[in-house]
């Protein structure tokens, strides 16, 4: 077997039945980091000690019988969650030498169920960013097309799977973080329901939006990883107390009198016609397994950029200042006082895009402006929930397309910042609603991945899940592979 | 304190009283107080990347119970807000607080004025925050150390409304909430420690004008004295100001108790926009009546309640029974020695007298009594038996007070301090003094009686006080009736 494009499912099969170890597979994956991911830079740190421990342990694990799905399998993860003893940067300067005295919930949960961490990928500056350029530690190509983008902001943790330097990754999903670049480096993507994973040890950005979730070679991976990650956390007063679905259990029902709702406003002007094609005829597929499709309508969703676009940067305003220069992370040379210690401290260790973002938040905070920007945000935001509730009335699953194009060429976009946050525009209403969604391969346009996005409604990952494993039963694109990184 | 004739003055004091939970409000650190510097300050207090503040349910019991004990409306739904501003000893650049909904909104408390007469000061609002840490500016040599150790000890801050008009009410105020807090058990109420903070919004205005004057806040008073002094010197520095046809400038001071001043603060350590909007990390707090009626039944008694109880219960005058109950600690005490003496009125005035002037001596708090409720109990309970004079007992006391007695009984056992109370010991000893002075004994018997206390006083010093003195005067009567 080609461990290259092996699932999860497929590795836990050949690692119970000792066809291969933990330790031969981990040193597969690490020395396909050391050869490749020059040319992606899809890691900001990789731990090859700490994978070669945990897979010794792994393959005690399996050959004591005490296992789980996960035992034994390398993945990576995004560097915005913690990790006790290994730095997390959050792709910034500021916190550049970084070392986390504690495990973040979710990595705690995958490493308790035997994975294997290979190292820390690159991302946007605190998650601020749709193409992984903002990083500090310099931006992530496209294995597709090393002179494209990723995608953002969780783009080291996308390219890495999808050049195959891992078998599965984590990422985080604010306004697009997972979908988008699961759509343009040709993966399964999920961003759950707001609060289905703990918060805490990932870094915020804007809190109440920030959701942990998952890059997979597909649906079935995504299931499995997902009952692992979620659950309630006393640790995280936002994460959902509610029990964890078998979700691996669902995945085999037929499509037959699922619901699917189609919105008119994602097939709107800003779309490439080919995605749009590619898109619309993954739904036709869809209709042909047995799925009902039908119009809906989400008449606030255009209105969801403007709200997020206050929202996030009000929240992220807050969420940043704790990067002050006194406890950890950067602090300037030389400070004459303590303004001077805040000033320069916080000017040298931010990026452009997040200094731009916490100056936008700020403003819309202010006195004065409150109730023009945030309040008028926050009320757009429960009229968009709301269009989510009725439609959701009417259908199981909204499917449209995950981004309006491909990726785009490296720098193409970086001083165009509305070209660059229109790149979410069909990600953030499910953001800002907090129900799950998800993005699929629904074929190559120029060579390059297209995205199919399915959103569901509140806690219905299962459904979600279900209509993604039937739709790739049926079709390869999911198994399309970069050439250079087959 | 003179108001100058035509001004009026008004004043709205916030009260930050730290809640006396065993952990922080949003972390699991301990809010001991005085460890070494910022050995209890967890990842959250750090605010270090990625932690979540988590609400400690204690501190909702004690605001609730604040609430009910002036009379308040209970938020059934109040949430919590960042407040924004850069502080070295604010680890995450924001206070978690309640802005919007606070959890306690109205209720009032009474005070009593100079003349005697009762005056409601009405509470605007209570909400529940977290303090900050301390920046100490001494020691590190032209560098600030910062000790995180008090960063989220839960406070619940108390906002009365303008309605104070003198220092005088200002402190009559402050040591009501002080009595309340500590007898709901809410604050330890330990001011050198902090425990208890004001802030004070002062500001003066013409007599006829019916609008409030340009405010004043002095922040961070630790002390009923400084809060006097801070309002008497702020207001005559306001009304200077006034009359000099100047204005008086909305700023935040500080009260210097050095100089006796009020001075402006830094500018820098005041923001004039907090840019306060809901915390994401917190869901808001949803309160159930049943939850409010759980706690109204566990409500401990008030001190209105318990001066009353003690009239009717001890049969105290009013005078000692306000006295007694005005502290929640000092009315504990005399509980706790009425009930281990069994004579509570004997109680009350050995506590009053005794005990409250022994502590004044030495400028002692009554949780900080060398002499415990119980000692003191006990040695009430040697007089009411008897046991012991009066006079003896007040030297007992002095003995327990220094420590060089642990119980009454075993030390008056061990200096024979017993009063002779066997009537075949005493009677010859009496007779033997009635003869060893004819002269005044013809005296006593042609009707000087008070010769009879020369008599008692003689007999008292042969026995070194041990003698009960009620007892000497009736066997001196008798054997004067029987051989005159």
């Amino acid at each position: 077997m080609n461990l290259n494009n092996a699932t999860i499912s497929e590795l836990h099969q050949l690692l119970i039945s000792k066809a291969i170890s933990a330790k031969e597979l981990t040193k597969h994956f690490l020395d396909r980091i050391a050869e490749h991911d020059n040319q992606i830079n899809s890691f900001i740190t990789v731990t090859p000690d700490i994978a070669l421990e945990q897979a010794k342990a792994a393959d005690r694990a399996l050959a004591s019988g005490k296992h789980t799905m996960l035992t034994g399998i390398p993945l990576a993860h995004k560097d915005i969650f913690c990790i006790d003893g290994i730095r997390t940067t959050a792709g910034s300067k500021i916190l550049a030498d970084f070392i986390a005295p504690y495990t973040s919930t979710c990595i705690d949960k995958l490493n308790n169920a035997g994975s294997i961490t290979l190292g820390k990928t690159n991302m946007d500056e605190f998650a601020m960013g749709s193409s992984n350029e903002s990083s500090f530690f310099g931006p992530v190509s496209n294995p597709w097309d090393n002179t494209k983008v990723p995608g953002g902001s969780s783009g080291g943790s996308a390219a890495s799977l999808a050049a195959s330097l891992c078998v599965a990754s984590t990422g985080t999903d604010t306004g697009g973080s997972i979908r988008q670049p699961a759509s343009m480096c040709g993966l399964t993507g999920l961003k759950p329901t707001y609060g289905r994973i703990s918060r805490w040890g990932m870094i915020a950005f804007a809190s109440s939006l920030d959701q942990a979730g998952s890059f997979t070679r597909t649906a079935e991976d995504a299931a499995i990883l997902l009952e692992y990650m979620a659950g309630h956390d006393n640790k995280d007063s936002t994460s959902l107390n509610l029990s964890v679905p078998r979700y691996t259990a669902a995945l085999s029902k037929p499509l037959a009198g699922v619901k699917i709702g189609l919105c008119s406003d994602y097939f709107k002007e800003g779309l490439d016609s080919e995605v749009e094609n590619l898109v619309l005829e993954g739904i036709r597929e869809l209709g042909r397994m047995g799925a009902e499709i039908s119009e809906i309508e989400l008449p606030h969703t255009k209105f969801s950029l403007s709200s997020y676009y206050v929202i996030a940067p009000a929240e992220c305003s807050a969420n940043l200042s704790r990067y002050d220069g006194v406890r950890y992370g950067y602090r300037c040379d030389n400070p004459v006082n303590l303004e001077d210690l805040y000033k320069r401290s916080r000017s040298e260790g931010f990026g452009t895009e997040v200094k731009k973002r916490i100056m936008v938040g700020t403003f819309a905070l202010s006195a004065g402006y409150y109730d023009a920007y945030y309040r008028k945000a926050q009320q757009i935001r429960r009229l968009i929930k709301n269009d989510f509730i009725s439609a959701f009335k009417q259908v199981d699953v909204i499917v449209g397309p995950t981004a309006p194009g491909t990726a785009f060429p490296l720098g193409a976009k970086t001083n165009d910042a509305v070209s660059m946050y229109l790149q979410d525009i069909y990600t953030i209403a499910a953001s800002l609603a907090g129900v799950p969604a998800m993005s699929i391969p629904v074929g190559l346009s120029k060579g390059l991945p297209v995205g199919l996005q399915l959103i569901g409604n509140y806690l219905e990952e299962a459904k979600l899940l279900q209509v993604a494993h039937q739709f790739q039963q049926q079709t390869d694109w999911h198994k399309q592979q970069p050439q250079s990184f087959m | 304190m003179n108001i100058p004739d035509g001004w009026q003055i008004d004043i709205g004091l916030e009260i930050h009283a730290q809640l006396n939970t065993q952990s922080k409000i949003f972390s699991g650190a301990s809010t001991l107080f005085g460890s070494d510097p910022n050995i209890q300050a967890s990842a959250v207090d750090l605010a270090l990347p990625g932690v979540l503040p988590v609400v400690n349910e204690a501190v909702y019991a004690k605001a609730i119970r604040f609430g009910l004990g002036v009379s308040a409306e209970i938020a059934r739904i109040s949430a919590f807000d960042r407040k924004n501003y850069f502080y070295p000893d604010l680890p995450k650049g924001y206070q978690i607080t309640q802005m919007d909904l606070p959890i306690v909104t109205g209720g009032h408390i009474d005070i009593f004025l100079e003349d005697g007469t009762v005056k409601r000061i009405r509470i605007t609002r209570a909400h529940l925050e977290e303090d900050a840490g301390k920046s100490l500016h001494e020691d590190f040599d032209s560098f600030t150390g910062i000790d995180l150790n008090r960063a989220g000890t839960p406070l619940l801050e108390i906002v009365s409304e303008p309605d104070i008009k003198s220092a005088y009410e200002a402190v009559a105020y402050a040591r009501k909430i002080h009595q309340l807090v500590t007898y709901l058990d809410i604050c330890d109420g330990n001011m050198s420690q902090g425990s208890l903070r004001f802030d004070a919004n002062i500001s003066v205005r013409r007599e006829d004008s019916a609008t409030l004057g340009i405010r004043a806040e002095i922040k961070n008073l630790n002390s009923f004295r400084f809060l006097e002094r801070a309002i008497v010197y702020e207001t005559d520095r306001q009304i200077s100001l006034l009359e000099a046809n100047k204005s008086v400038p909305q700023e935040t001071r500080l009260y210097d108790p050095g100089k006796d001043e009020t001075r402006p603060m830094r500018s820098k350590e005041t923001a004039t926009d907090y840019r306060y909007f809901p915390e994401p990390d917190l869901l808001p707090v949803v309160v159930t009546d049943e939850k409010i009626n759980a706690i109204k039944a566990e409500m401990p008694e008030l001190p209105a309640e318990r001066c009353q109880r003690f009239i009717d219960e001890f049969k105290l005058t009013v005078a000692d029974s306000n006295l007694l109950a005005s502290d929640r600690n000092l009315a504990d005490y005399f509980e706790i020695a009425a009930e281990n003496s069994k004579n509570a009125l004997l109680s009350a005035n050995w506590v009053k007298s005794e005990l409250l002037g022994h502590l004044n001596r030495d400028s002692l708090s009554i949780k900080d009594s060398p002499v415990s409720a119980i000692q003191l109990g006990e040695l009430v309970s040697l007089i009411g038996a008897d046991t012991i004079s009066g006079k003896i007992a007040k030297d007992v006391f002095s003995a327990l007070w220094a420590g060089e007695a642990t119980s009454a009984t075993t030390y008056i056992e061990q200096h024979g301090l017993q009063q002779l109370t066997d009537q075949s010991a005493l009677e010859p000893l009496i007779l033997e003094i009635l003869n060893a002075n004819p002269k005044q004994r013809q005296q006593l018997l042609s009707g000087k009686h008070k010769l009879m206390g020369f008599f008692v006083g003689q007999v008292m010093k042969q026995t070194q006080g041990k003698a009960n003195p009620q007892q000497v005067n009736t066997i001196i009567k008798r054997l004067l009736q029987e051989s005159p």
